[in-house]
């Protein structure tokens, strides 16, 4: 983290963060950030930053989350929800196309042009930060865009929170992050509470982030304030709970495709695809044909769709992927590796959301490091033994 | 995903084989951009749904075709589709054969059943170019004789070497019988100089890309034409992944060099 003098900084304190909440409003924005619904801190519309769960921290582990007061009474004292904010930006259904047929016959399709909601994001982890950059790159960086995608993430404002407070199923600083926010953000804060009060250092990251900061009341930043922010960030980077072990992922999982681990991990797995629906990287979707009792208005919906499911890789035979131990190995071998070949870089951000998350409590770190146990076990021969099998395992009789 | 379908009206429907048809295409207004041979579109059916096909047939005039075999909702609705009916299509996606690399070549196009299809716009055009290209020899498999597509058209191609051969024979079948890489040893091809183009079931497409690798023929010269579960065509719903690659968009024509390890595990 390097402070440049371009670097606008300012320090608010809980009034400024009201303000703020109350300003991105005025401007007809709709403010998304973490409240406490259902015994869990999801991310819902804000009317005010009365609404963050202030006084509020998680507990974390795999397969458990509870909410646990924190005394300090911080806003942003918790990591990882059930959600993140794909929920907004890549919708679980979300209307494509429509088609109508008039009595003549003639097929007209139209374009969905949903009104777009104009979102700002208060309280963005730098896990997720990078998740969003993850899925700008997927869904907006190839040869065709996601015009939908597009038009909502064009239109946000991200506000960061930085990460003071990981939780025990946090690994982003092994997934190739930190608990800090480098780039991809318009303003990011730091939560300070000390005897000093409570309040929060703010670094503008964009034109847009030095506007709002300017029309919302705070002091200038006091080098206490901004020691105290840095120093409890950096210390957040050595307190993860997890952490993926520390070899080339890539390669790893890419050399791992026949392991014995993918047995033992499906005999836990339920493939109910939890890990799938609360990665805020995982952007599979499926579609739907919907239409109306007419029959003459057919509508294209997309929803998510996990790579879990059976139907995931159907084909007219049948799945591709029948077996669990199949359908793992597709996702954490995508995950963590051939992203990279598709997209150019790892699908992790090691936010934790599918440790903490998954009915069965399993963890992609132990399994990562079981993976790597084994390749380093077995890697003697390795690749001779691999090709031979290959060749024999495939035979004509399937004619 | 963004692009809409475009409107395009059924000018003819052959049918094929008992479960498979060929639609001819003139789009109602606006044409969508140019094919080539070995690309694909999704094919929209009204209230059903959509599905990719590869183009059986491309015309200057911006006419299409596609062969559609039954065996789910939306081809079921695309093969019943009268003439005069409008379908949507959006495309191109995907690679295409590439053709062209094998300038001076020998060509050998393998197919297997429907596998043809794809491959049709490809054996037109090189035997349409007899001076560009070396010696152009097709194989053809099906399961039955009914199971043949094309017939029709084979007499067209008497440029070509053209080899059929069914796994089980009917009695007015008087060809060979067995799988198609059977037919390699009369085709006319110099391996070291070949580009071979294959489609067909993913078994016949691997045991015809090894055999012909092991006669010679180069992995990166073996074009071969994969399937997978699409829903969007362009890159974005996941569902086309073998590996590292998106066969919407790195495929549905790859080498056999880049897939041959890839579809030597199981449930990849």
């Amino acid at each position: 983290m390097t402070v440049t003098d371009a670097e606008v900084t300012a320090v608010l304190d809980r009034d400024g963060l009201d303000a703020l909440v109350t300003v991105l409003r005025s401007d007809g924005r709709t403010v998304i950030g973490p409240t406490v619904r259902d015994g869990a801190i999801v991310l819902a519309e804000l009317s005010s930053a009365a609404e963050l769960p202030y006084g509020w921290g998680v507990e974390l582990d795999a397969g458990r989350y509870r909410l646990v007061p924190c005394e300090d009474g911080a806003a942003f004292a918790h990591s990882a929800g059930p959600q993140s904010w794909k929920n907004c930006l890549h919708p679980q259904r979300e209307r494509l196309w429509s088609a109508d047929r008039a009595p003549d016959g003639e097929v007209t399709f139209t374009e969905e042009e949903a009104a777009t909601p104009s979102y700002a994001f208060l309280g963005v982890r730098p896990c997720d930060l990078r998740a969003i950059a993850v899925q700008d790159r997927v869904l907006t960086g190839g040869r065709h865009a996601d015009t939908g995608y597009g038009r909502r993430r064009r239109g946000a404002l991200l506000i960061a929170a930085e990460c003071t407070a990981p939780g025990a199923t946090c690994f982003c600083v092994s997934a190739g992050g930190g608990p800090a926010a480098d780039t991809g953000y318009d303003l990011a804060l730091t939560e300070v509470v000390d005897e000093d009060g409570h309040r929060f250092f703010a670094r503008a990251g964009s034109e847009a982030g030095r506007r709002l900061l300017d029309r919302i009341p705070h002091r200038s930043a006091d080098l206490a304030t901004e020691v105290t922010a840095r120093t409890s960030v950096d210390a957040a980077r050595d307190r993860m709970g997890r952490s993926l072990p520390p070899v080339d992922l890539r390669a790893l999982l890419g050399e791992s495709l026949d392991a014995d681990r993918w047995d033992d991990v499906a005999e836990r797995c339920l493939t109910c695809g939890n890990c799938t629906m609360v990665c805020p990287t995982c952007f599979c979707t499926t579609t739907e044909e919907v239409t109306d009792l007419t029959g003459d208005h057919s509508e294209r919906w997309q929803r998510w769709d996990s790579c879990f499911d059976l139907d995931f890789s159907h084909l007219h035979e049948g799945p591709v992927r029948s077996s669990g131990r199949s359908r793992y190995r597709q996702w954490l071998t995508h995950k963590l590796s051939t992203w990279y070949d598709q997209f150019g870089g790892s699908g992790c951000v090691g936010c934790g959301r599918c440790i903490t998350w998954c009915p069965a409590g399993i963890d992609i770190t132990e399994e990562v490091a079981a993976l790597h146990a084994e390749h380093e076990a077995t890697s003697v021969g390795h690749e001779t033994a691999a090709a031979a099998h290959g060749t024999e395992r495939w035979t004509e009789t399937e004619r | 995903m963004t692009a809409v379908p475009v409107p395009h009206r059924v000018v003819s429907r052959s049918p094929e084989t008992s479960d498979t048809v060929t639609l001819r295409l003139e789009p109602v207004c606006e044409a969508l951009r140019d094919f080539v041979p070995g690309q694909f579109a999704m094919v929209h059916c009204f209230g059903r749904g959509e599905i990719p096909v590869s183009m059986s047939s491309i015309q200057a005039t911006g006419g299409l075709a596609h062969t559609v075999r039954a065996v789910g909702a939306v081809s079921e609705g695309l093969c019943a589709a009268r003439v005069g009916d409008v379908i949507g299509l959006r495309g191109p996606y995907g690679t295409g054969w590439e053709l062209e690399r094998a300038y001076g070549r020998d060509v050998l196009v393998v197919a297997g059943g429907i596998g043809l299809a794809p491959l049709r716009p490809l054996v037109l055009r090189a035997l349409a170019e007899p001076e560009s290209y070396g010696r152009v020899n097709v194989l053809i498999g099906a399961r039955t004789p009914d199971d043949l597509i094309g017939r029709k058209e084979w007499e067209f191609w008497r440029s070509a070497y053209t080899g059929v051969t069914v796994d089980r024979p009917d009695v007015h079948w008087h060809g060979d019988v067995g799988v198609v890489t059977q037919l390699l040893g009369r085709a006319r091809f110099d391996p070291a100089g070949t580009w071979a183009f294959v489609c067909g079931p993913e078994p016949m497409i691997r045991a015809t890309a090894r055999e012909l690798h092991h006669r010679g023929v180069p992995r990166a010269r073996i074009r071969v034409s994969l399937e997978r579960n699409m829903r969007c065509a362009t890159g974005h719903c996941g569902h086309c992944q073998l590996g590292p690659l998106l066969l919407c968009r790195d495929g549905p024509v790859v080498g056999w060099d880049q897939v041959e390890s890839l579809l030597s595990v199981r449930e990849l």
